[in-house]
This record gives C-alpha cells, structure tokens and sequence, in this order.
C-alpha cells in the first residue's frame, strides 16, 4: 500500500536534505519512492537528480499558458536508484500566490496519474511554515496520512515544530493525518538529544531518529548528491539507512497534544538551558 | 403606540416566526412599523452591517458598487475587472448608464475589459498581466483619458501590487491610472464600494481637470448616473433655471469633468448614498456647499427647485419660479389622465441605496400609497431621511430576504411591487404587478419634467395590465 508522509520543519532546519538523503536510502533498500517539492524555491529533488533545480509544474504550466497544456512527463523525472521527482514551484518572493502553486500543483499530479500503482512511498517536502491553506494541501483529505517534523535543539526550530503540531491538530481531527515523529537533525545544541526527546514526549510522539551533524553531508551536497550516492559506506550514510528503516517499520502514529508557549520555556529551563527569569534578575 | 405601528409590528412578528430564534433576533433588528414622528424608539431599523447567511441577501458587492455604480458609468474612461472572468462576465453593462459618444473611439460605456486571471496569474501575480492589458489598451484606444483598475476578491488574497503598476503606467501614458482596491470580499454590501470609488476619485482625478473661466452660476450635478437619461433631464431643469452644469457624476461623465467639480459653486446631490462622501470632501477642502435633492413627481421637483435657487441670486430664483409656471400645467395634465387609474393603489419598495425614499413623493403625486419600502444597503441616515417620508405604520425593511418580501407581499397586498432583477420573476409568478426600480425596467428617465409622465405611464401600465389577472392563479 502507498504511503504518503509529509515532512515540515521551520525553514533552513535541513528538511529537504533530510527528505532526500532519507528517501535514497529507502529506494536503495527497494523501496519505490517519488518526493514532491512543495516550495516555490524548487531544491527539494536536487540531490536526487543529481542535477539544479529541474522544471517546475507552475513555471512550466506559465511557459505553457495553463496546467491543462502541460504533459506528465514534462515536469516527473527520474533520478537515483528510479525515484520520481516533481516540484510545485511557484513565484518570486513577494508576488502572486505560492499556496496556490502547491495546491494547483499537487491536483496536477493527481490527475495525471503521477503516483502510480506500484509506489511505496511519497514523501511532500514542504516550505518552512504552513503559512496559509496552499502548504496545509499536502496533509488534506486523502493525500499525506503521516507527518515527520524536522527540528533541532534550537529553541526556534522547537518552536516551530511545537506550531506544526497545531496544525496537524486541526487536520488530525477533520481528516486522518497522524504524526509520526520527530527527526531531529543535530546542531549540536546543549542536551540535544535529551531535550528533543521530552519534547516529543510533550507532544504525543517519539523521536524516532536523532541524525547527528556531519559534515560529509555538506561534501555530498556540493556534488547535488545525496550521502547514499556520494559515499555510500561513510557512517553517515548509515544513520540516514536507520531513519529509512524506522521510519518504514514505524507504527506509532498519534495525534499530537501541542504546548503553550510557557511550557516550552518551563522545558528550556528543566534541562537548564535558559535561565528563569528570577535567576536572571 | 399608536393602533397603526401595533397593528404592523404584529405583522411583522408573524413573519419573523418562521425563522429560528436567532435569526429571528436578529431580523427582527431589521424591520419595523414606520414613525414619522421619530417618537417610537423601537420604530427604527439597523442597517449597514453583515447580512444573515441562510437568508438570501439580494446585496451586491464592494466591487459591484465601485465597478457598477460609481466607476463604471464614466464614458471616456477603461475600466478593468482585474481578477478572473466572473465578476467582470456578470458585471457587463446591465444599468443602462446612457452616454453621448462613438463606443470604443472616444468612449467606453458599454465595453468590457478583464484581465481574466488564470492559475498562472493567481500563482505568480497578475501584475505582469495587468501591465500589458494596460500597454495594449493604450494602443488600442488612444482617445481614452484615464484607466480604473477594479480589483475582483483574488488580488486582495494574492496581495497584487495594483499601485506600483498604476504608478510606473501613468508616467508613461500621462493620464490618471486609477487603482480601485474594492475586493467583494470587503465590507457587508455594495455600500463600501462606493466609499471605496469615492475615495479614488478624490485621490486620482479631482481637481486635476481643466476649467476655462467659471460662472458664479457653477453647479456640479453629483450622484446622477444617467439611467435611461436621468441626469440629462435634470440637467436640461437646471440650465434652464440658468445655471451652468460643469460636471455630471458620473452619469454620461468624462474624466475631466471628474476632475473640476471643485471649482462649482454648489454641489447638487441626488444619489446621497453612494456620494455624499466626496461631497463631504469638497466641502472640507474646497469650502463648497452641497444641497440633496429631489427630482421624482412635481411636488418634489417644485420643492427641490426652490431649495436649490434659494442658494442663487434672485435672477434663478425668478427663473425657478417662470419654470415651475410653465411645466405646472403639464404635470397637472399627466396627474389628471393617470390618477384616476392610479387612486388608492398600494405600492411596495425594496430598492438600493435612495429610491426607497426618493421615489415616494411621486408616487403619491399619482394617488398612490407606499404602504412598505426598504434598502438593500442604506445607512441610519437614510433611513432617518425616509421614516418622515412614509405614512405610519408602514413597513421599513432592512437587507430584506426573499421570504420577507414575499411574506409582507402576501399580507399587505400592494397593487404593485418596485423591486430589483433578482425579485421580479418570483413576483411575475405570484401574478403581483412589478416594475424593475434599478433599470425603470428598460424605460427612463424618471427624472425631472421629462421624467415624470414616463414614470406615471410606466406604473400605470404595470398595475392595469390586464396581464396579471391571466397569471394569477384561479382560487
């Protein structure tokens, strides 16, 4: 059966490089596995395609004059171990409408029969904050039933994700999304690990990987390559493998308890990471 | 209380049974038995705020009120329905806003352009659109003297910079780039949108426009919009009076016209709801005053014309005076050949934003008896200016539903109905004479001395037809 996750985070938190490293190492274990890039800035399918930005469905439907004029194959291509790939697109900063794009985007490939039969896994790479309808389109009705929030130990990341679970909130009890979990992509943060994992414990989840920081992800990244592509025997490569593999055998899907804004700094301050403002005066 | 108003607002409350009790909470805010003498306080009507779901509002939009009443009729102006093609498709001549002029030479009444957004144009912003419809408009009809962008509900979502496209356009083309921003979606009725177009007439054109030499006879005739030639009846009293009309708005308007009414010496205004605004403006600004009046039936128009030479020196008002002298007897005429026919007949009004009241005095001039009236969008002070208008005990209705309408319709058993479109086929199925108040239902003007007799024929005709007694239904 086809499993459609979504994963969110707060911006520059390393979804899409989390996503695709992640999604490699499923396709490499046979997995078959198609990531829809759901942000106007296009660089959720690059390490997979080995290749810049490809062709986005909204700037070729613009080139075309409208979606109903573009072609399948025009805008799903193919890349490492035969994962398909698609990116919403959408415009510039400032202008126009990018929760449109994803949502015009997403009904494209639908209706055009993107997904196929034989499909594991599709994974949604979605922009940094659901800031409107358009970039909750993923986890709506009949589309992702999975979410996977990419955090760290930084106090804003956990706030963001704290933020997502609220959304998730709302689609969890009108339709039957479920988080799955916590990714959280060190920083190495004070007590990271410790922190992230009574936050998923705050929040109903667990974290399923903690995915420590490497630089040999950064090589990987200059050469528009996953780490499974680059150097697949690093350890690295290994850790990326044990997500895929968790999160593939993952039955733990809950419907998440979001906290108040106090509480996350109580959180902070439990594993001394800020001081209380008694302490501080 | 007297027995009148009890009587009413009992009828009233058996209609508003019907609803659940909120809703009839809630409607019960909007209709009352009328109090001319302003003692009742539970005689007056709320007004100007958002309609119930669930009860049909036959309201328009803010975009319906910039786009369709106030922008729209100016003749030598494009106007643009920049959004997706619905709003501009419906919105396509349909108030007969009569002009002089060659369509799509030097005017541009009856012509339709839209943007017509597309996923792409939603997507990436339909600024880039906008700017080329501009270019190629530009090209298309150099005799045009200003272009209105009229916003539909999308580019208020998509945050569309309108402005800085209107602004770069206008350096280049060196005329008024006008953008509306009178998205559906703001404020409860069309009312807003009025204020909105108000607003950008005094930003964009006023007191930008060309005037020779000005009279000390100057008037500008404001709220006028030419439905079936109104404003040009009117405008033949008040030359005749002899005053000078330097600015029709925006009924048969140009540009210019828009942009010199500051220099009037009075400010006449007919349609007070959708432009007492710039009214208020140019008297703050430019220290003109302004007078509502009153051209519908000759008593009004005998009051009306009085009340508007009272400004003037005693040369218009001797005009005035030699004017009603020789119409008086025509208008006695047409009262004598269609009062008799009309005597005693009950009317019913449910119009837009002045016609409510306005219209009250003619038909009284006729015999007949406005026994209910209300606004789809009227303010307090409309209503304050209509309860002295109508008899006790009539019927005020505020944003009334088709159920009220119908109901009230039922009981009071008006001879006639005076409504909109949207009301006129179920009236034609209840077999009830109905006459379009909008439109004057293809007819006009209604206005002034030329107006009157059209008037009087027309409801004549609506209430005698022996039509009504083959559609009515055989008890």
């Amino acid at each position: 059966m086809m499993r459609q996750i979504a994963i969110y985070g707060k911006g520059g938190i390393g979804k899409s490089t989390t996503t695709q490293n992640t999604v490699a190492a499923l396709a490499e274990a046979g997995y078959k596995c198609m990531i829809i890039g759901c942000d106007p800035k296009a660089d959720s399918t690059r390490l997979i395609l080995n290749r810049k930005a490809q062709n986005t469905v909204m700037d070729m439907a613009r080139e075309k004059g409208t979606v109903e004029d573009l072609e399948l194959d025009e805008v799903l291509l193919h890349g490492f171990k035969g994962i398909k790939c698609a990116e919403s697109g959408g415009p510039e900063p400032g202008v126009g409408c990018a929760g449109r794009g994803v949502i015009t985007a997403i009904n494209f490939l639908e209706e055009n029969g993107a997904y196929g039969e034989d499909t594991d896994f599709v994974f949604y790479d979605v922009l940094g904050d659901v800031v409107c309808g358009g970039f909750a389109m993923p986890i709506r009705e009949g589309k992702a039933k999975e979410i996977y929030i990419v955090t760290s130990g930084e106090m804003m990341a956990m706030y963001a994700a704290n933020n997502i679970s609220r959304g998730v909130l709302k689609y969890a009890q009108t339709g039957g999304v479920r988080l799955g979990g916590l990714i959280c992509n060190s920083r190495k943060t004070d007590k990271e690990y410790e922190l992230i994992s009574e936050l998923a414990n705050k929040l109903g989840t667990q974290m399923i990987h903690f995915v420590p920081r490497d630089n040999e992800v950064q090589r990987a990244e200059l050469r528009k390559k996953t780490v499974i592509d680059y150097a697949p025997d690093h350890p690295q490569a290994d850790e990326y493998r044990a997500l895929a593999k968790k999160i593939a055998e993952n039955k733990n899907f809950v419907i998440p308890t979001p906290i108040s804004m106090d509480e996350l700094e109580r959180l902070l301050m439990d594993f001394g990471i800020m001081e209380s403002e008694e302490a501080a005066a | 209380m007297s027995t009148a108003i009890k009587d009413t607002q009992k009828m009233i409350d058996e209609v508003l049974d019907a609803y659940p009790e909120k809703a009839k909470k809630d409607r019960a805010k909007h209709l009352a038995a009328n109090d001319p003498s302003g003692n009742c306080s539970t005689c007056k009507v709320k007004s100007n705020i958002k309609s119930r779901p669930g009860v049909m509002t036959v309201r328009g939009c803010a975009y319906a009120g910039a786009k369709g009443v106030v922008w729209g009729p100016v003749k030598d102006q494009i106007t643009i329905s920049h959004g997706p093609i619905g709003c501009g498709q419906y919105s396509w001549w349909s108030r007969r806003n009569y002009y002089n002029g060659q369509t799509g030479v030097d005017t541009f009444g009856t012509m339709h352009i839209t943007t017509d957004f597309q996923e792409k144009d939603i997507v990436y912003g339909g600024d880039k659109n906008l700017d080329a419809a501009l270019h190629e408009l530009h090209d298309l009809f150099p005799l045009a003297k200003s272009v209105g962008i009229l916003s539909e509900c999308p580019v208020g979502l998509i945050g569309d910079d309108i402005e800085a496209v209107s602004k770069k356009v206008e350096k280049e083309f060196k005329m008024p780039i006008v953008p509306v921003r009178c998205e559906g979606f703001r404020g409860v009725s069309q009312s807003l949108g009025h204020h909105i177009a108000n607003d950008t007439i005094k930003d964009y054109v006023l007191g930008k426009g060309k005037l020779e030499k000005t009279t000390p006879y100057d008037v500008a005739l404001i709220g006028d919009y030419n439905i079936g030639g109104d404003a040009w009846a009117s405008r033949k009293m008040l030359e005749e009076m002899g005053l000078r009309v330097i600015a029709q708005w925006t009924g048969d308007a140009s540009v210019n016209e828009l942009g010199i009414a500051h220099k009037a010496k009075l400010n006449l205004i007919h349609c007070y709801r959708s432009m007492n605004y710039i009214c208020r403006h140019m008297e703050e600004q430019y220290g003109i005053p302004w007078v509502e009046f009153n051209f519908f039936g000759p008593t009004k128009i005998y009051q009306s014309i009085r009340k508007i030479a009272s400004y003037f020196d005693d040369t218009i008002k001797e005009n005035a005076e030699k004017m009603i002298e020789k119409y008086k007897p025509q208008m006695d005429e047409v009262i004598a050949e269609f009062r008799p026919r009309l005597e005693g007949k009950k009317v019913m009004l449910y119009v837009g934003g002045l016609r409510p009241r306005h219209t009250i005095g003619a038909y009284e001039d006729l015999g007949m008896e406005v026994v209910a009236s209300g606004y789809e969008f009227g303010h307090n002070d409309d209503y304050n200016r209509t309860y002295p208008e109508l008899k006790e005990g009539a019927v005020v209705m505020d944003d009334a539903s088709l159920y009220e309408l119908e109901e009230f319709t039922r009981r009071l058993k008006p001879d006639m109905v005076g409504s909109g479109i949207k009301e006129k086929y179920s009236y034609h199925k209840m077999g009830v004479p109905f006459r379009q108040m909008h439109s004057w239902d293809y007819s006009g003007p209604y206005h002034g001395f030329d107006g009157f007799p059209v008037f009087a024929r027309d409801m004549d005709m609506t209430v005698n037809s022996p039509t009504w007694n083959l559609i009515r239904r055989k008890k």
